[in-house]
């Protein structure tokens, strides 16, 4: 076993190789300024590779025992990921703060016996050593967490940590080394059918420029009407926070966040929308985001450029009526 | 079927939150607490699969005395008996040792399905659902979405996965799921559930925790975030903060 060091970064494969959510990690772990070693869980092919070997880092890791992966099995996969980080022995270990991790992270740092410092959003150090930012109630508070003991420590990053596009490039590639474990074969203990998406996806809301978005604020099936007509009067498209979706008074199509879709558009208008960690991530990087809710304390002002306190059933209206009146 | 359903009382979502900067948490007593969502929707998920197969349903929760609300209003909506795992600064606890103190009480009771929500609404961690299935060697679905337990033999399950995908799996209890909030539309306590729910026993137990972590994490500070925007907050009544919005933004003719 090597000595404990460096950021080993566990990417996720996706249709595209490697998830973007992971590209962002590989980015934070370059700034964060120890050394970095990527594991990728299996064999990449080759574009894959290429994108895996262009980034400057102190090593790449494949996972052989991980082939092939045409059906995700996540016994064989922690098990195969947990001897890897045994034998690669970092101080960090990090990992997009994904769906796919929020099933298998927890269980890595079980069989570990470490922690796992989950959905954090800053890493720093100072003369006490590292700590963590981690979002409390839905994003209302911040906590900074310290972490006492040995042994590397687990964390999976929020959406949108790092510039998928900012990872650094090394001068040369990095050749791909195959991390030496052994599995033993298990039965799977789950049967997996393949993934399918629910709906046909005839909205795509990443292409608008001006999105309205309601929240749980808009109360009823029937108000849908009146963000529908302040949408039809700016040429937006309805978007709907995960609440408005379980609740069925839009498609689950529309929906914006973790869940739903990641969107950037030129104008997001928020309303009654409280905005939880969940949706945030999905809007945060509109160009400019109104906000109006009647709660003040709404976490969605955080990310507001403009703010109206107030009751979306009387402003909505005066909004409408200033458009009209043109 | 022996279903358990691990529920956690956390701070009201829509009221105050007051900080105690120094303790790292809440001034507990200006708040208002209530069952974390996502268990509502774990529980009902338990009460209606014990509705159409018999059965019972066992709530716990970890946590101090005030939690005896939250395990109350579930025997008042159905649940026969409840744990309450005492513990007083249950919020300084690592995600483990949470899952530990569950585990040690879970595994005494025998059984075939242990449900969770995704994740809590106050410290968000979403682990304690894979940690329990850790903790007690059983196979784990994540992010249910939608739940088909037609026997107690078969467990059939659709998981959210990223960006609008779905997946559905097969597995034979025992198991634990964590259930995505939306699944269904918890039920309310009746008056007859709430007055049949006086009578359902509470056991109160100490937590056991089985050690041998090798390092922990625990909240040194707990703040308001500071803006990272400039916010402009548009004043006045609603038809003067729209005229704001409408000429700040150049909102005419931009179709």
């Amino acid at each position: 076993m090597s000595d404990m060091h460096g950021t080993l970064v566990i990417v996720e494969r996706a249709a595209e190789g490697v998830s973007r959510h992971s590209l962002e990690v590989v980015a934070f772990a370059q700034a964060l300024g120890d050394p970095v070693r990527v594991l990728f869980p299996g064999i990449p092919d080759q574009s894959t590779a290429d994108l895996l070997q262009a980034m400057h880092v102190e090593a790449l890791l494949t996972c052989p025992e991980l082939e092939p992966c045409d059906v995700y099995d996540d016994d064989a996969y922690v098990e195969a990921i947990v001897r890897c980080i045994a034998s690669l022995n970092p101080l960090h270990v990090l990992l997009p703060h994904s769906y796919t991790a929020r099933d298998h992270a927890p269980r890595l740092a079980a069989r570990l016996k470490v922690t796992l410092v989950s959905d954090c959003i800053a890493i720093e150090h100072d003369e006490k050593g590292f700590f963590y930012t981690r979002q409390l109630f839905q994003g209302r508070t911040h906590a900074r967490v310290r972490v006492a003991g040995e042994g590397p420590v687990l964390v999976t990053l929020q959406a949108g940590i790092g510039r998928a596009e900012s990872v650094a490039r090394g001068a040369v590639a990095a050749p791909l080394t195959p991390c030496a474990i052994e599995l033993v074969a298990r039965a799977a203990r789950v049967s997996a059918e393949a993934p399918f998406r629910e709906s046909a996806r005839n909205v795509d809301l990443t292409r608008a420029r001006i999105l309205v978005a309601v929240g749980r604020g808009i109360k009823s099936a029937e108000n849908i009407a009146l963000a529908q007509r302040l949408a039809d009067l700016l040429g937006a498209e309805l978007a709907a926070s995960r609440a408005v979706c379980d609740e069925g008074w839009l498609p689950i199509e529309r929906q914006v966040g973790s869940s739903g879709q990641t969107v950037a558009p030129a104008l997001y208008i928020a309303l009654g929308i409280s905005g939880a960690v969940q949706h945030l991530v999905g809007m945060k990087g509109a160009d400019t985001i109104v906000a109006i809710n009647k709660d003040a304390s709404a976490p969605i002002f955080d990310v507001a450029d403009y703010a109206i306190v107030g009751d979306l059933f009387e402003v909505v209206p005066a909004l409408i009526q200033a458009l009209e009146n043109t | 079927m022996k279903i358990a359903v691990c529920i956690k009382q956390v701070a009201s979502t829509n009221g105050p939150l007051q900080l105690d900067v120094g303790a790292g948490w809440l001034r507990e007593a200006d708040t208002a607490f209530e069952t974390n969502a996502a268990d509502s929707h774990a529980l009902e998920a338990g009460l209606a699969i014990r509705d159409r197969l018999g059965g019972e349903v066992l709530v716990v929760s970890l946590g101090p005395d005030r939690v005896t609300a939250v395990l109350r209003d579930a025997l008042a909506k159905g649940a026969e008996r409840a744990i309450h795992v005492v513990r007083e600064d249950a919020h300084k606890l690592d995600p483990a040792q949470v899952a530990e103190a569950l585990a040690a009480v879970l595994r005494e009771e025998g059984c075939e399905l242990i449900l969770c929500g995704l994740q809590s609404d106050d410290v968000g961690h979403g682990q304690t659902g894979a940690l329990l299935a850790e903790c007690l060697g059983w196979p784990l679905v994540g992010i249910v979405a939608a739940l088909e337990v037609e026997t107690p033999h078969k467990v059939r399950a659709r998981r959210e996965l990223e960006a609008g995908w779905s997946q559905w799996v097969e597995l034979p209890p025992p198991c634990v799921l964590t259930i995505q909030s939306g699944i269904n539309k918890p039920r309310y306590a009746g008056m007859k559930g709430m007055l049949a729910a006086k009578k359902k026993p509470i056991t109160r137990v100490e937590p056991q925790f089985a050690g041998g972590m090798r390092n922990q994490q625990v909240i040194e500070q707990i703040y308001f975030p500071h803006r990272a925007k400039q916010t402009r907050l548009l004043e006045g009544a609603p038809a003067d903060a729209a005229a704001q919005l409408v000429a700040l933004l150049n909102l005419r003719g931009v179709q």
